[in-house]
């Protein structure tokens, strides 16, 4: 025979409640509290709209995966060839936030890294010292080492020191300055529409006139491509 | 501190009456409809009547519901089970795949199928809706081909609450069914709507919406989830999605989940009986909340349109800020509410439903959706209006993004040189076309 209805008891939520769970794996995650402390708390931003002289580079990017963005800012100490200052901006998710204010503060503690030495910061050693992200929010932390590559390389173009220049997935157009495909691209998508206007930002070809042709071409590739 | 619920077009709690009704068949009511004796007859009974009373809300014949799993399941068996069932028959007597025409701006439930439908040698048309996230019936009416089996447009958008011309859409497919008869067509075209935001707050007659299918589910009505039903009118064919028992007039095999049929049916029961009122209520405090909103924050954007839309539904962009964080500054105070950020879906995919307005991403992953419902309160939007002026000011710190509100293309174009931009930017349009700066 069936049991009569039976009262129910309150019963509490059940431990292991995740903050991030991957739909697909079911994997769960809690943020750290360094995560956690980060991101209410990011260290380093740049608050206010910087004035001339301020820094010595700048850079921004994107991520082509979730379409978040960060600028970075850098003051470089030429004589020890050391970071002095690193601020940041971000169109980003938590993740970002937190990996990148720790991204800052590790390559300006201790007086600052070594320019060569900052560079050789992956996000796994950023992950290490936030105690880990979950799989899914990582492509968020990457964005903090490929805005400084970027920044780096415009502080050794404005610096003169052409030949310390990152060249990464792009073709080197200018040798002399080493001046990539990715630059010219760049230039184009800031709005210079023609080779006056592209090299009054990047300073391409002006030395070595047997490359103009080149940089011309590309100028007019990019424009049919984004502006049709 | 207070948990502050404002996400109730993602699930509802489970209404307390709803929930006595269901406890008995979770407790001690447990045969199997399909027995003759006496457990299974009291069980039968049960499902009768659920059946009978959202019949009744839908102005059909209880044979016309089939009970399913959820909304998505219905959705799917809609769908793929019409397009299926019914090809199209040529001239010459040969068959073909149908046409089907449906929106941009669906549920993924909708969508994913269409797209499922596709790979399958299908043809889809995807009629766009306009900024302010309407279909325009004579949109639709364009899209439909000699060769289009199945209609599926929404009822009610379910991040911008936007209230969809179901009737007169519904119309324009009666009168095209009625000259395909008159001309001796023998092909059918049928009108499915997912009314799974609406069935809290909109009218579900079927006869006045001239619809032929409608997916309803439970966990958006303050009923249990997991339970979900799909009207078919009398003469629409469906394939079923799978093989079994041959429970639900063969189109749903699998033995009855008979707590839910029974919370479905009294949950449905429930919203539609006190749907004047409690309407009356939510767009006071949503239209309250809208104010509020524009009142302390500078530049945002209300997504969808002002007024035909739900009455618990209120989705803004914060430009400059992404709404990822947003939400987990927002958990932070104990308010609850969910995002169209990309950063905040499993696919990386910012929301849809934005970007077909025609917005560029910023808007989508800087979109806020407050749905507000039973137990939502003044006071709750109050602290919820307390609380965000100082979250998004933090948040516009951080922002190197700097958009303007009626901005048609993406800010940082320059930052994606090299590798590309956002994946989802590639399928708007045939091509990205930035207008110069000068």
């Amino acid at each position: 025979m069936a049991e009569p209805t039976k009262k129910l008891e309150k019963k509490p939520i059940p431990k292991g409640i995740y903050e991030v769970v991957n739909e697909y794996t079911g994997e769960g995650w809690v943020y750290s509290d360094i995560v956690k402390e980060h991101f209410f708390h990011p260290r380093n931003l740049l608050l206010e709209e910087p004035k001339d002289g301020d820094f010595d580079a700048v850079g921004e990017v994107g991520s082509p995966a979730c379409g978040d963005t960060m600028r970075m800012w850098a003051k470089v100490n030429q004589d020890e060839d050391r970071i002095q200052e690193l601020k940041w901006k971000t169109f980003g998710c938590g993740s970002a936030i937190a990996s990148t204010s720790m991204f800052s503060v590790m390559l300006t503690e201790n007086g600052g890294m070594k320019v060569d030495d900052a560079l050789k910061i992956k996000p796994q050693h950023v992950m290490d010292r936030l105690s880990g992200l979950p799989n899914r929010k990582i492509h968020c932390s990457v964005l903090a080492d490929k805005a400084f590559r970027k920044t780096m390389n415009n502080y050794f173009h404005a610096s003169g020191q052409h030949d310390r220049v990152i060249v990464e997935n792009s073709r080197v157009i200018d040798p002399k300055l080493n001046i990539t495909d990715k630059d010219i691209e760049e230039a184009v998508l800031e709005g210079a529409q023609t080779l006056e206007e592209v090299q009054k930002k990047l300073k391409v070809a002006v030395g070595s006139p047997e490359i103009v042709t080149e940089v011309d071409q590309l100028i007019r590739f990019y424009k049919e491509k984004y502006y049709g | 501190m207070k948990r502050i619920y404002l996400d109730h077009a993602a699930t509802t709690p489970v209404d307390p009456r709803v929930k006595e009704v269901m406890l008995p068949f979770l407790e001690c009511v447990f045969g199997n409809p399909s027995a003759l004796y006496r457990d299974g007859r009291v069980v039968k009974e049960a499902v009768k009547s659920a059946r009978e009373s959202i019949a009744k809300i839908l102005h059909c014949t209880s044979e016309e519901i089939i009970f399913t799993g959820s909304g998505t399941e219905s959705d799917a068996l809609a769908m793929l089970g019409v397009m299926k069932k019914n090809q199209i028959r040529k001239k010459d007597g040969s068959l073909k795949k149908g046409h089907l025409v449906t929106t941009t701006f669906e549920h993924h439930a909708v969508l994913y199928n269409a797209e499922r439908l596709e790979k399958e040698g299908y043809e889809v048309t995807y009629v766009r809706v306009n900024k302010e996230g309407l279909a325009n019936p004579k949109d639709v009416r364009d899209a439909i081909r000699p060769d289009t089996v199945l209609v599926s447009v929404m009822y009610a958008n379910n991040e911008i609450g936007t209230i969809q011309p179901i009737h007169e859409i519904g119309q324009i497919i009666k009168d095209i069914r009625k000259k395909r008869r008159e001309s001796g067509d023998p092909n059918p075209i049928w009108f499915h709507t997912d009314a799974c935001q609406a069935s809290a707050y909109l009218n579900l007659d079927v006869q006045k919406l001239g619809v032929d299918l409608m997916t309803i589910n439970g966990s958006k009505i303050y009923g249990p989830k997991g339970i979900g039903l799909l009207f078919v009118r009398r003469g629409v064919k469906l394939e079923a999605l799978y093989e079994g028992g041959g429970q639900e007039n063969k189109l749903r095999s699998g033995t009855e989940h008979i707590a839910g049929i029974v919370g479905l049916g009294e949950a449905l029961k429930l919203v539609q009986e006190h749907k004047e009122q409690e309407n009356r209520r939510l767009t006071e405090l949503r239209d309250y909340f809208i104010k509020g909103l524009f009142e302390r924050v500078p530049k945002i954007v209300l997504n969808g349109h002002p007024v035909k839309r739900l009455p618990n539904n209120v989705n803004i962009s914060i430009l400059d800020i992404e709404g990822e964080a947003m939400l987990l500054y927002l958990d932070k105070y104990g308010i609850e509410a969910s995002t169209g950020s990309a950063c905040d879906s499993a696919t990386l995919d910012p929301s849809h439903v934005i970007l077909a307005l025609g917005k560029p991403y910023e808007f989508a992953h800087a979109s806020m959706r407050f749905t507000m419902g039973h137990s939502t309160t003044r006071e709750d939007l109050d602290i919820a209006l307390k609380t965000l002026p100082g979250i998004v000011e933090i948040l516009r710190k951080i922002s190197p993004v700097h958009l303007d509100l009626d901005a048609t293309q993406m800010s940082t174009a320059a930052a994606f040189a090299g590798e590309g931009f956002p994946h989802w930017e590639a399928k708007r349009g045939s091509k990205l076309k930035l207008r110069s700066k000068q």
